[in-house]
């Protein structure tokens, strides 16, 4: 586990002066209450939050609302370059963003297991908080539950929310249109090498970091960008490469526009490290999950102003156009390989299993 | 990563290509013997770079292919049972047993573990003294150092709990056999890098005398291999038939000596079934009458499971370089890698997987 810095917690006692997560805590009972008051309500602190009530009432513009979930159980719970809680808050809120909305409210489910380290609940419920409130949001509705030593992991976490889609704005893995260019934002494969490299051990001179962050920010630039050139539709679509990386992104983009893309593999931008440690265990960065980085389909009048406003955003500077949209190959991702040849880059079955040799 | 991305320029292999282009007169059949070589290949699109008289056939050296399925099955019984822990290398979990594979085994509850290192598994071991850890070793002579000094680690330690299921093969008698096969049509081989920097190549002047066919050491990256069939294609040209390094970074005549004497100790030479080809004799390794007690096939008494292949699956016809795997019939239709009949399809190292992921396209501007 990484070290932790604790200084900015908030003291979780007097909880029965119980120094880890016991049954009650779940129990709806005065353990329940004083860990809700003593862990979450100073953590997420928002007005509507402080109410406590059975459900939240929120005021909404007119409009397109966009409503998303995900659930988290990552291992180890502290990762270089975040932890589980942040990833929680990122992974809704950049859900939301790829759908072109404006995120606003966050619920959060909890699922601890019993014994469970009270400071490391108080960590990562802080971390939440700050992660919300730099994404802009609130979380505004929560719940939790225990189960016994033995059948969970420490942690797990649901995240819901909704955010508002601003008038003009069009984006659907459907729409992307032959001719479109294919961006993404930044050096892939961080998340889950940084991830991979601490459960495998693996030292670099330089540290993985994962490159969990939220981006709505950057969506929002980028929207403003392609309003300005005349047409906030000409983003067809976004996504977020998570799991199964760019590679399962843009297969399912393929499937569901129709359309073929191709990339250009040298165009990729990829960290040193991590193309080191995919080398060392046998994966291709390709197939491995981001939690900061997003892919772009826009309309070709459009991408260069579009990569320019990404690359003066602090969440894009290594943003870079690698590949393109064709009526070839429908359906399929094929890559145009370093030294020149092509391969198609199919969907994974799965995990990624490292190779033996 | 220094030493990488030097082997991965794409100008040099341009130049490379239009050199073998430059070279070839006729028709060559070149055999890449090393699964890591045929997953570079597909993966990097070399073959397109080169020449259409240059047939690259995929050789029988991808471990996971070759693991005969009766000992997948050994391991799925082994696995199962109620106080093992089962480690295995990770695209092993997938490689699908006469019903299932580990990976179900694991979810019926087996308690199957993914390791980089055997020793790994002997430290879980060492860790979990009520139980019996077993670690699948399975490969050609690359992985076989790290394999055997798990067995010699746990048994200086005195581990008792510690033993391996052990699937080990070895490339010179491979090769043999394919040169002796009344089917051959392999006229050259790249011979595999990571072997020959454990093994050295000294086992290979007498093939290449015996059979009069070119040996090319060589490595993995793109530059590496473009490299290493120059020199093949050089020496078939020319009418030539000996052993040249092509990998000097990493390997040298004489190998890895400690390396060599610690598998002399560990391991005996023993008659070994192929997956797809039969029992090849003399082409494997079992552990020595030394280190019998930590063979899982002793402790454990799966000596009854028998299995037989797939009838369809014609996996050996392709390890042997006689049959494409999109010719056939059973591929991308009953075969696939979701429902894989022969383990060729399973890794992805598998030549019939390489072929059903890494299928190209012509790319039209």
């Amino acid at each position: 586990m990484q070290n932790l810095d604790f200084e900015n917690w908030s003291c979780p006692l007097p909880l029965r002066n119980s120094p880890n997560i016991v049954i009650g805590h779940g129990g709806g009972g005065k353990l329940s209450a004083e860990l809700v008051a003593h862990i979450f309500v100073p953590a997420f602190k928002n007005d509507l939050l402080d109410n406590l009530g059975d459900s939240t009432i929120l005021t909404v513009p007119a409009g397109r609302l966009a409503f998303s979930t995900d659930s988290y159980v990552v291992q180890p719970l502290f990762f270089p370059g975040g932890n589980i809680g942040e990833l929680a808050i990122h992974g809704t809120v950049n859900d939301l963003a790829m759908s072109g909305a404006t995120p606003l409210y966050l619920s959060a489910g909890f699922i601890l297991e019993e014994g469970l380290p009270m400071n490391v609940l108080g960590a990562i419920a802080n971390s939440m908080g700050a992660a919300a409130r730099a994404a802009e949001v609130q979380v505004v509705t929560g719940d939790t539950k225990v189960v016994d030593r033995g059948h969970g992991d420490g942690v797990f976490i649901n995240t819901s929310g909704i955010g508002i889609i601003p008038d003009g704005v069009h984006i659907a893995p459907n729409r992307a249109q032959v001719g479109d260019v294919v961006i993404v934002s930044g050096s892939i494969g961080d998340h889950g090498m940084a991830i991979m490299s601490v459960r495998e051990g693996l030292e670099f001179d330089t540290q993985i970091r994962s490159d969990s962050a939220p981006l709505n920010g950057l969506v929002a630039a980028m929207l403003a960008t392609a309003r300005a050139t005349g047409d906030v539709g000409n983003i067809h679509v976004l996504r977020d490469p998570t799991r199964g990386g760019v590679a399962s992104s843009l297969n399912e983009i393929a499937a569901q526009s129709q359309v073929g893309i191709m990339i250009e593999e040298r165009k990729l931008p990829i960290n040193p490290e991590v193309q080191a440690a995919c080398d060392m265990l046998g994966m291709d960065p390709i197939y491995v999950a981001n939690e900061g980085k997003l892919l772009a389909i826009v309309a070709k009048e459009v991408a260069e102003a579009v990569v320019a406003t990404m690359r003066a955003h602090p969440l894009g500077q290594q943003a870079a156009i690698i590949g393109r949209v064709t009526d070839q190959h429908v359906g399929r991702l094929v890559a145009k390989t370093a030294i020149g040849g092509t391969r198609v880059i199919p969907m994974q079955i799965g995990e990624q299993l490292p190779r033996i040799c | 990563m220094k030493y990488l991305n030097e082997f991965r320029d794409g100008d040099i292999a341009q130049k490379l290509a239009a050199e073998i282009k430059h070279l070839t007169t006729r028709h060559w059949a070149i055999m890449e013997v090393c699964g890591g070589q045929t997953h570079s290949i597909i993966r990097n699109g070399i073959d397109q770079l080169l020449p259409p008289e240059i047939e690259l056939i995929h050789g029988p050296g991808c471990p996971v292919c070759v693991t005969p399925l009766e000992m997948i099955d050994k391991a799925m019984a082994i696995a199962a049972l109620p106080n093992v822990i089962f480690c295995s290398f990770g695209d092993m979990v997938r490689v699908p047993g006469s019903s299932k594979d580990l990976l179900s085994i694991k979810s019926e509850g087996g308690d199957v573990r993914i390791v980089y290192s055997p020793l790994d598994a002997v430290r879980i071991a060492r860790e979990n003294p009520d139980k019996q850890v077993v670690f699948f070793g399975i490969g050609f002579e690359t992985t076989a150092p790290a394999n055997g000094m798990a067995v010699f680690v746990a048994k200086q330690q005195g581990l008792k709990n510690f033993s391996m299921l052990v699937s080990h093969v070895l490339v010179p008698p491979a090769i043999q056999a394919i040169m002796t096969s009344p089917t051959n049509r392999v006229q050259a081989f790249l011979a595999a890098g990571h072997v020959c920097s454990v093994m050295g190549y000294w086992q290979y002047p007498p093939l290449a005398e015996r059979f009069h066919v070119p040996i090319v050491v060589t490595g993995f990256e793109p530059l590496d291999v473009l490299e290493g069939i120059r020199r093949t294609v050089k020496q078939l040209e020319s009418g030539e038939a000996f052993v040249d390094n092509a990998y000097q970074r990493a390997v040298t005549l004489e190998g890895n000596k400690p390396a060599q004497k610690l598998l002399g100790d560990v391991f005996e030479v023993s008659d070994r079934a192929w997956r797809g080809i039969g029992v090849i004799p003399q082409s494997g390794w079992r552990l020595s009458q030394a280190y019998r007690d930590y063979d899982a096939e002793y402790r454990f008494d799966v000596s009854g499971i028998r299995t037989q292949e797939s009838p369809l699956c014609r996996s050996g016809e392709v390890l042997q370089g006689t049959l494409k795997p999109n010719q056939c019939p059973a591929f991308g239709k009953q075969c696939t890698p979701r429902t894989p009949l022969g383990a060729t399809m399973v890794s992805s190292e598998g030549a019939c997987a390489a072929y059903f992921n890494y299928g190209r396209f012509e790319v039209t501007s």
